[in-house]
């Protein structure tokens, strides 16, 4: 049964309104729509299951914070720390999102409809059948997949009026996981600790999976999306600092 | 109280600016909203405001804002100011009492010009005058701290949160063209009145969110040019580089942001052959002056607001634009607070500063050498 709930954020303060959505969840809601909200840290953090919560505004910095299976949709744009050490669930953004996004984030999913801010899928980690993905449809500041573990980032390149989609140093420190960049970019941006493979047919498939779904939750027709190709990037080893102290 | 410099206190801030680039005057309701907005980034050690424009009345004469912690240390320094300066008003800064703000020192201001013969006598111009000035009194007075000493401008600030702050002032009944504030979470040093941001020299005034880990290598490079470094906080260091690099070196504003966050080495590599040779010589000639480590700041004058994040941002800030305003701060959200829907918002890069330079002829960067020699 569908139980839809209404909250305004105006007003409240992130404790008061991260408090009124864990109720209005205790009490059987199944989706919750969020207005007003501007700043309100934490929204969604820990939260299990599998409601929905629709935020309307800019939600605060850490949304979605250990997120641990629920859905959520944001209409506006996110700030610094969405999904950090999130464990399960979605994130679907209708704008950009700030600086360290998805941040140590162990399983789920996040969909970001604009660009993102510096350090995006920093330290993401994946174990056995948990592996987290970002898709991020347009551009990344310096240091995406910094220090990678493990997941993986798909960053399709939409209109890119200046050419370059990521910033410098991408991948530095990655020793795990996988990055899928729209091959526009300038070698030099790319860590030295990073290197580029063929796609594999299987890496071709889950690309196209997530571009068909990012063109589904935005809107977007085909021929609006990504048809060129992609670099894959890995890193060379598991221990990129492995010498860094090293006495030779 | 402890001082600066005796206590380590491990922890963010909260910066916000607003610039009308018309220089148009507009009430203290918005920075304040604004910064309030980001309440969770301090934790009441720490709150302040500068605005500029709010002295029309005596915008020619220096605004000179002073605590005082003891009743002898203002009778010290009125002494020394009616030596030094020709006072044309004085009095105390309106307050109204807030059950927040506690330990209030005496806080007077002072709206004054250099005593002419005085002036004449030394060879120093007017604003190097009422610096060394201003200097003199915070090193050579115990319990006095000159907190502003520009024209047509102050700060306020005091050991709380920022919105009790602005009470406490009655930030209300001021009018500015530029404002910015700062929520203070002290980092290595404990909050005190004169710790609190934003710092200021002449007609600068700077608010930080970071830490800089050249302090040490400033420092020195700003005492051989004679500023007295007298807070040992980083922030009172960004402020006089900022006056060493523009007023006295009149260094092109460009120039001056591309010394205290430089660019590197490799970066340089790849440019052209004339400019590659300019940044070299310009980090050579400066490396003393490069900032290192965290930051995101805002620097305010009467030319109007920069914005500028450390070299690989490792610390937030948003602008945004809308109509003749320009907004910076540390969250979107504290901008959407007061503008909710402006014509763009964007993240700057590293390094790359936000300008929201006043296009007014007569208080203008237009017309200073700073911009005639931009790069």
């Amino acid at each position: 049964m569908r139980v839809e709930v209404k909250l305004d954020a105006k007003g409240k303060g992130y404790r008061q309104l991260n408090s009124e959505v864990r109720q209005a969840l205790e009490a059987g809601a199944t989706q919750i729509l969020l207005d007003g909200v501007n700043g309100h840290y934490y929204l969604g953090a820990g939260l299990r299951g599998n409601q929905r919560l629709v935020v309307n505004g800019t939600p605060g910095n850490d949304t979605a914070c250990y997120l641990d299976g629920p859905e959520m949709v944001i209409y506006g744009n996110a700030q610094d720390g969405l999904g950090n050490t999130m464990n399960n669930g979605r994130v679907i953004v209708h704008g950009g999102a700030g600086d360290v996004l998805g941040y140590g984030m162990r399983g789920g999913e996040l969909f970001i409809r604009d660009s993102i801010g510096y350090r995006g899928g920093i330290h993401m980690k994946e174990f056995k059948e948990k592996c987290p993905v970002i898709v991020i449809g347009k551009s990344a500041g310096s240091f995406l997949g910094e220090y990678m573990a493990g997941g993986r980032i798909v960053l399709l390149g939409l209109d890119s009026p200046e050419g370059q989609i990521i910033g410098r140093h991408c991948g530095s420190g990655m020793h795990g996981g996988c990055m899928y960049i729209r091959d526009t970019v300038d070698r030099d941006l790319l860590s030295p600790d990073i290197m580029n493979v063929p796609l594999s047919k299987s890496d071709e498939a889950f690309i196209r999976m997530c571009v068909s779904r990012y063109g589904e939750y935005f809107g977007l027709a085909v021929e609006q999306l990504p048809a060129g190709s992609f670099l894959k990037l890995v890193p060379r080893g598991n221990r990129p600092y492995a010498r860094l102290y090293a006495g030779v | 109280m402890e001082k600066e410099g005796r206590v380590r206190i491990p922890s963010g801030c909260a910066v916000a600016g607003i610039v009308n680039l018309q220089g148009e005057v507009f009430g203290a309701g918005d920075i304040i909203q604004s910064i309030a907005c980001m309440h969770d980034r301090s934790n009441g050690l720490g709150g302040g405001f500068a605005g500029y424009g709010i002295y029309p009345e005596l915008k020619d004469y220096y605004a000179l804002h002073l605590f005082y912690q003891s009743p002898l240390a203002r009778e010290q320094t009125e002494a020394f100011i009616n030596q030094v300066f020709t006072v044309k008003d004085c009095g105390p800064i309106p307050i109204k009492k807030n059950p927040r703000i506690t330990d209030v020192p005496g806080i007077w201001r002072y709206f004054a010009l250099p005593d002419p013969a005085r002036l004449e006598e030394c060879s120093d111009t007017e604003e190097e005058y009422v610096m060394k000035c201003v200097m003199q009194i915070n090193r050579n007075i115990p319990g006095a701290f000159v907190a502003s000493g520009g024209k047509n401008m102050g700060a306020f600030k005091a050991v709380g949160y920022p919105e009790d702050v602005a009470d406490f002032y009655r930030l209300e009944d001021y009018r500015g063209y530029l404002w910015m504030a700062h929520g203070r979470f002290p980092t290595n040093t404990p909050g005190w009145w004169g710790g609190a941001h934003p710092f200021t020299l002449l007609d600068w005034a700077v608010v930080h969110n970071g830490e800089i880990s050249s302090y040490g290598a400033n420092r020195r490079y700003l005492e051989m040019h004679g500023y007295h470094c007298g807070l040992q906080t980083d922030t009172e260091a960004i402020t006089y580089l900022f006056d060493l690099l523009i007023r006295k070196h009149r260094l092109p504003v460009r120039v001056a942001l591309g010394i205290l966050a430089a660019p590197f080495w490799d970066e340089i590599e790849q440019m052209e052959e004339s400019a590659k040779r300019t940044w070299k010589a310009i980090r050579a000639v400066y490396g003393s002056a490069l900032l290192n480590g965290p930051f995101s700041i805002i620097i305010g004058s009467s030319h109007g607001m920069i914005a500028m994040n450390d070299r690989i941002k490792l610390r937030p800030l948003v602008a945004a634009e809308e109509g003749d305003y320009v907004y910076v701060a540390s969250e979107e959200s504290a901008i959407r607070a007061i503008c909710p829907n402006p014509e763009r918002v964007w993240a700057p890069r590293g390094g790359e500063p936000v300008f929201g330079l006043l296009k007014n002829k007569e208080v203008s960067i237009a017309d200073s050498p700073v911009v005639a020699r931009a790069v």
